[in-house]
């Protein structure tokens, strides 16, 4: 009664405000075109999107969450990267 | 829609696992943080979660069964499409759950032949039979009501994937609910045959969901885990103390009697119950209920005979991936 594997896609829709395709998901299908329609059929029931990209999930090189500190680090030391760093006289305003 | 705290958690192993690993696991929870697929897990939580989040998968999926008796004779276009609709919701939320299910490792084959081979069980809800059209309208109301209290405080869930997968299902679920008591609602308006269906409905329908929330409390030995872990942020008893007051006075707004003579309020404002018959619970989930045989039976069909769809999509993605190796060597 075995099912025979089908490959894994992950799912990204672009939403109707104009913001950048965003993961959503993941699905099942045998190719890239069955896998459009099953993302546009379980992910955009409701108008959720605009446009769908569907990526095989063995395309994706992702980092390691337990070296997410050495991954991360450069950036945890460097407030002056923010706005707030910086003193602005009140009388300025809103800058 | 529909995880119901059958769930046990595995403690056991617990003492065999790395214990400073296990503390700052522990940590991470205490501290409201997520728990994403790859981080590390106590070999207990991964399994806790894969049968819960599985159940629920299957739990959709078999749910759609009862409802989907009834699409082909719903009384207008308008009830037909909506019924249609939501069980294509039923489908898709059983989708989202297997998909967050498979980040714990198990892949959506053997999950799905768990649940085909009668292995992985489902929620006892289903095995009920939808008799009349006012099954339909209850079940939105009641069955999906009992639902959305089981499910909100789930989207806060510790494990990443199952709380976002639930918040989806909660976005959708609401009009579940909605549709459910137009139906009633409608019914209840209605002749008085209409309204004798709705109440009929109503006393069939309402102990077998509040069994929906489990087995009481002080019986419920495996629920510490769960809660410590954040998978579990209520208890049984307190989320079918929430639908019943919340319930009662929809069936009074009905002009409905729910059937227990011993429903009364008491002095904190909160509905009681008299005891539920936990041996139907049981035998339900043991495979005897009125449509238990009849549930699997028609999972198992519709798997194989949608077997050669699975094997022609598969057999067609190979051809032309072959076919493309081959031109690019030319």
């Amino acid at each position: 009664m075995a099912t025979p594997n089908v490959p894994l896609w992950e799912v990204f829709i672009r939403s109707r405000n104009g913001l950048a395709h965003k993961h959503v998901g993941s699905l099942h299908a045998a190719d890239s075109t069955l896998a459009l329609q099953a993302a546009r059929d379980i992910y955009t029931r409701r108008g959720e999107g605009l446009s769908i990209w569907v990526v095989p999930s063995n395309a994706i090189t992702a980092s390691d969450p337990s070296e997410k500190g050495m991954m991360f680090e450069p950036a945890e030391s460097k407030i002056y990267r923010h706005p707030t760093f910086y003193d602005v006289p009140d009388e300025v305003g809103h800058m | 829609m529909y995880t119901q705290a059958l769930n046990s958690s595995d403690g056991d192993d617990r003492g065999v696992e790395d214990v400073a690993r296990a503390s700052q696991f522990q940590a991470r929870i205490d501290a409201d943080e997520r728990i994403e697929p790859n981080d590390w897990m106590p070999a207990a939580y991964r399994k806790t979660l894969t049968r819960q989040i599985s159940q629920h998968a299957h739990s959709e999926i078999v749910g759609m069964l009862p409802e989907g008796n009834w699409i082909t004779r719903a009384p207008s276009l308008r009830r037909k499409a909506a019924l249609l609709a939501k069980v294509q919701d039923e489908c898709g939320h059983g989708l989202y759950l297997y998909a967050a299910a498979e980040t714990l490792g198990t892949s959506r084959e053997e999950l799905v032949d768990g649940m085909l081979s009668g292995k992985a069980k489902y929620s006892s809800i289903f095995n009920y039979p939808t008799l009349t059209w006012a099954d339909i309208g209850t079940i939105g109301w009641l069955v999906d009501g009992a639902a959305i209290m089981n499910q909100i405080p789930l989207c806060r869930c510790s494990y990443g994937p199952y709380a976002r997968a639930m918040i989806r299902v909660c976005k959708e679920e609401s009009f579940h609910q909605r549709q459910g008591f137009e139906i009633m609602v409608t019914l209840c308006r209605g002749t008085a045959e209409q309204k004798a269906m709705a109440q009929n409905a109503l006393d069939r329908w309402w102990w077998p969901v509040l069994m929906m929330f489990g087995p009481p409390d002080q019986v419920s030995q495996h629920s510490d885990t769960s809660t410590k872990w954040k998978i579990k942020r209520f208890s049984n008893d307190e989320l079918r103390q929430k639908f019943i007051d919340a319930t009662v006075p929809q069936a009074e707004f009905l002009g409905l009697t729910i059937p227990d003579p011993g429903t009364k309020q008491n002095e904190n404002g909160n509905w009681v119950h008299s005891p539920i018959d936990w041996d139907e619970f049981k035998q339900v989930l043991a495979g005897n209920g009125p449509c238990n045989r009849d549930r699997l039976a028609a999972r198992r069909k519709a798997h194989d005979e949608g077997a050669w769809v699975r094997e022609a999509a598969m057999a067609y993605a190979e051809k032309r991936k072959s076919r493309q190796l081959a031109q690019a060597a030319e």
